[in-house]
């Protein structure tokens, strides 16, 4: 029983360590129930329907084929390689679009800031217009309405006769490796960590000495000059199949689905639209007495923004940069408005209409995304203690 | 003396020297002070005219407005013709004609609630806050499903196009932003299973995309409850949506509650005040003012996500305009279709995206603490 501050006895209702184990109890009571509650219906519902529950689907053939797989899956493939090629054509898409959408992003956010009346304008209509239409419209608005009356096959528009597009796709030259090409990927590691060994010596010299190295131009050419290297002396062991038209079709290069063009698109575009926000706000955060300070210094321009502006604008628009990321990852989902074989549209579509497994594959592709958000998001607290602020 | 060395007049201000006046100035100063910008802006003004006026020619001056069958379109610019013929059911979707009165009721009394809680200038606010959550639903609830008053009862089956469109908007607002502020006031909870609750629920389902939330909700939900409940495809929607958009408003709300200083909370303490009186009268009030921009960005986001929606079979104005497209006295009017829908979402969140804007301008004048 406990007092009150003037000492008499208070109620033990009244106190709020009790009530707070007393709500608690309540509402671990009522989790309980309605779990309970869920876990017995679903159990009953699943009888009902005569639905067996568990994984083992995941071993049976699927019988279905997929227009677009990075690994080798055909009709005869299991229910797990159809999990496995859909969450990587998930991946194929999500990075195709992160990329475009951060250059397209940046690009935007920094005109935004231009002094150039017109170009600054331009960028705030582009901000405006695609952040504020649905991006399942541009999806259906690129897939519908422009990728499907582009003119078939051999009328194709062609872009210096090496790469076309049609209503089928896009077609490009593909890259054949061969014998003695293995050695240029492994020159490449070598320049990338020659370069970064080079860096962490630049830092620690111009520590001790106060003299810089170049080390953009070093840390370059090392990583596109090592492999190049190899890669001639090894006598140059690459062929490019460039497509040609034989017929009612095109034979040699690679084609992309027009699906796979549609959604790129309008995923980069539509998260290019936010990034940019994100850029603008970012580079406004730095306050002007940063610059005026690096002035009165006499840093010069480029420095300036490398060594002052960026780093500090980058502690803001890393984070949210990220969380944009995150979102374009589970805005390609909307691929199976389209037919883009994603994880969504093979494992949650086609795979849960064939073996009525509900539970299972929606649980399986949530934890999927779920996993891909918590991990960035451990990476992101970890990046974000870094950046802080040291403080006194 | 005074009277010769002082004026009482102002002297008229001179007009600026012609060299910083007018059209050629204004050019100069913004589009080609120096050699970079001038050929910025020539680029600029080349890739404007190039992109911006063969659209133009399509949607406005070649196309054609007039008509109401396929005939009228002349295949040189844009037919709006395809919206125009099929306006009824883009608004009302399958909604039975004889009772399209009562959606306009409804859009009508929207309309003036919105009006009155947005402009700041009309006063009784706290009654059209009690109106809009309170007699508002109730009233749309009745007029739009019917099946009392005498009036007939039109399933949700039929319910479609942008009468649809924002009544999943308007449930899944007002339904999102209550739950929001318990998970946001339960994940600042002292009791560590609350907290735990609240975070799990906030984490999950925004680590998940809404187009999964939508699958299950429309293929798990009918197995969580006993069989002989009828679950509603459209309530289905509307529970995935509200969930998923209430984690969302939770963060949001968040941000709002932790901008307050805790000396606000201490000193409802001291004054004695219960749990519940001092978030609904003192930190409450204040964060949710912080915030209503984040909460009507968090608007714009839901409602511009209602078009998922059609993934799950419902009719919304995007999915009528989709199924306008598949008739087969109109195919090929797939831009036009979609231009329509962009357009018209456009307008939706551009508007509101711009009183969120306004906002908070207005709030930022007020004195900040």
């Amino acid at each position: 029983m406990s007092r009150s501050p003037s000492g008499d006895r208070v109620a033990l209702w009244r106190n709020p360590t009790f009530r707070a184990y007393v709500l608690q109890g309540v509402l671990l009571a009522a989790l309980a129930a309605l779990i309970g509650f869920i876990v017995a219906n679903t159990m009953a519902n699943l009888e009902a329907r005569g639905i067996s529950t568990g994984f083992g689907f995941l071993d049976e053939r699927a019988g279905f084929s997929i227009p677009q797989t990075l690994i080798e899956y055909s009709g005869d493939s299991t229910y797990g390689r159809t999990f496995v090629v859909g969450l990587l054509n998930t991946l194929l898409v999500s990075a195709l679009g992160i990329v475009v959408a951060t250059i397209i992003g940046f690009a935007v956010g920094i005109a935004r800031l231009s002094s150039n009346w017109l170009l600054a304008r331009l960028a705030t209509a582009y901000v405006e217009i695609f952040r504020n239409i649905p991006l399942l419209v541009q999806i259906l608005f690129w897939y519908f309405a422009v990728l499907q009356a582009l003119p078939s096959p051999r009328q194709s528009l062609s872009l210096l006769e090496v790469i076309f597009i049609n209503v089928r796709g896009l077609v490009i030259p593909d890259p054949q490796p061969l014998s003695g090409f293995a050695a240029t990927p492994w020159a490449l590691l070598v320049g990338l960590i020659a370069a970064i060994a080079l860096g962490v010596y630049a830092k620690r010299r111009q520590a001790r000495t106060g003299k810089a190295l170049p080390i953009y131009w070093l840390g370059t050419g090392l990583i596109i000059g090592t492999p190049l290297l190899v890669f001639l002396l090894t006598g140059a062991p690459l062929e490019w199949s460039i497509p040609e038209l034989t017929g009612f079709n095109f034979s040699g290069g690679v084609r992309i689905l027009p699906e796979l063009v549609a959604l790129w698109l309008a995923l980069s575009i539509y998260t290019a639209a936010f990034i940019a926000e994100i850029v603008r706000s970012g580079i406004q955060s730095v306050p002007g007495g940063q610059v005026e300070a690096a002035n009165a210094l006499s840093l010069p321009g480029g420095i300036t923004l490398r060594k002052v502006v960026i780093p500090q604008a980058m502690r803001v628009i890393v984070p949210q940069l990220t969380s944009q990321y995150l979102n374009l990852i589970k805005n390609s989902s909307l691929a199976t408005a389209i037919g883009y074989p994603d994880l969504v549209a093979v494992f949650s579509g086609t795979t849960l209409n064939q073996t009525g497994q509900a539970i299972e594959i929606v649980a399986m592709t949530m934890a999927v995304y779920l996993v891909i958000s918590l991990v960035v998001s451990a990476l992101m607290n970890v990046y974000n203690a870094r950046t802080l602020l040291k403080e006194r | 003396m005074a009277g010769e060395s002082m004026r009482d007049v102002m002297i008229e201000a001179r007009r600026p020297p012609n060299a910083h006046r007018g059209v050629v100035k204004w050019l100069q100063r913004n589009l080609f002070n120096g050699p970079i910008n001038s050929v910025v802006s020539v680029i600029t003004i080349g890739v404007l005219l190039w992109a911006l006026w063969p659209f133009v020619q399509w949607a406005l001056i070649q196309a054609d407005w007039l008509g109401d069958s396929r005939q009228a379109c002349s295949g040189e610019g844009a037919c709006w013709v395809f919206i125009s013929a099929r306006f009824e059911s883009i608004i009302y979707g399958f909604y039975p004609e004889a009772a399209r009165w009562r959606v306009d009721i409804v859009f009508a009394l929207m309309a003036g609630l919105l009006a009155w809680l947005a402009i700041p200038r009309i006063p009784g606010k706290r009654w059209a806050a009690i109106i809009a959550v309170i007699g508002f639903p109730i009233a749309a609830y009745v007029l739009l499903l019917g099946g009392h008053f005498g009036l007939m009862h039109v399933s949700t089956r039929n319910w479609g196009g942008l009468m649809l469109t924002l009544t999943v908007a308007t449930i899944g607002i007002v339904g999102s932003l209550p739950i929001g502020i318990i998970l946001a006031l339960g994940r600042r909870s002292n009791m560590p299973l609350v907290r735990a609750v609240s975070v799990v629920f906030i984490e999950f389902w925004r680590g998940v995309p809404l187009i999964t939330v939508l699958f299950m909700a429309s293929v798990m939900l009918p197995l969580f409850v006993p069989t002989e409940v009828e679950f509603d495809k459209l309530l289905r929607a509307l529970v995935g949506i509200m969930l998923f958009w209430s984690a969302y408003m939770a963060e949001v709300i968040r941000g709002g509650l932790q901008a307050i200083p805790s000396g606000q909370d201490e000193a409802g303490k001291a004054l004695g005040l219960g749990y519940w009186h001092r978030m609904g009268l003192i930190v409450l009030p204040q964060a949710l003012k912080l915030v209503i921009p984040g909460i009507v960005n968090t608007f714009i986001a839901l409602f511009k996500d209602t078009s998922l929606v059609l993934i799950i079979g419902l009719f919304d104005l995007l999915a009528i305009i989709r199924a306008g497209l598949t008739d087969s006295d109109w195919l090929g009017f797939a831009t036009e279709g979609y231009v329509f829908a962009a357009l018209v979402f456009w307008v939706f969140c551009f508007s509101m995206s711009r009183y969120s804007q306004y906002i908070e301008k207005r709030l930022q004048t007020g004195h900040t603490n």
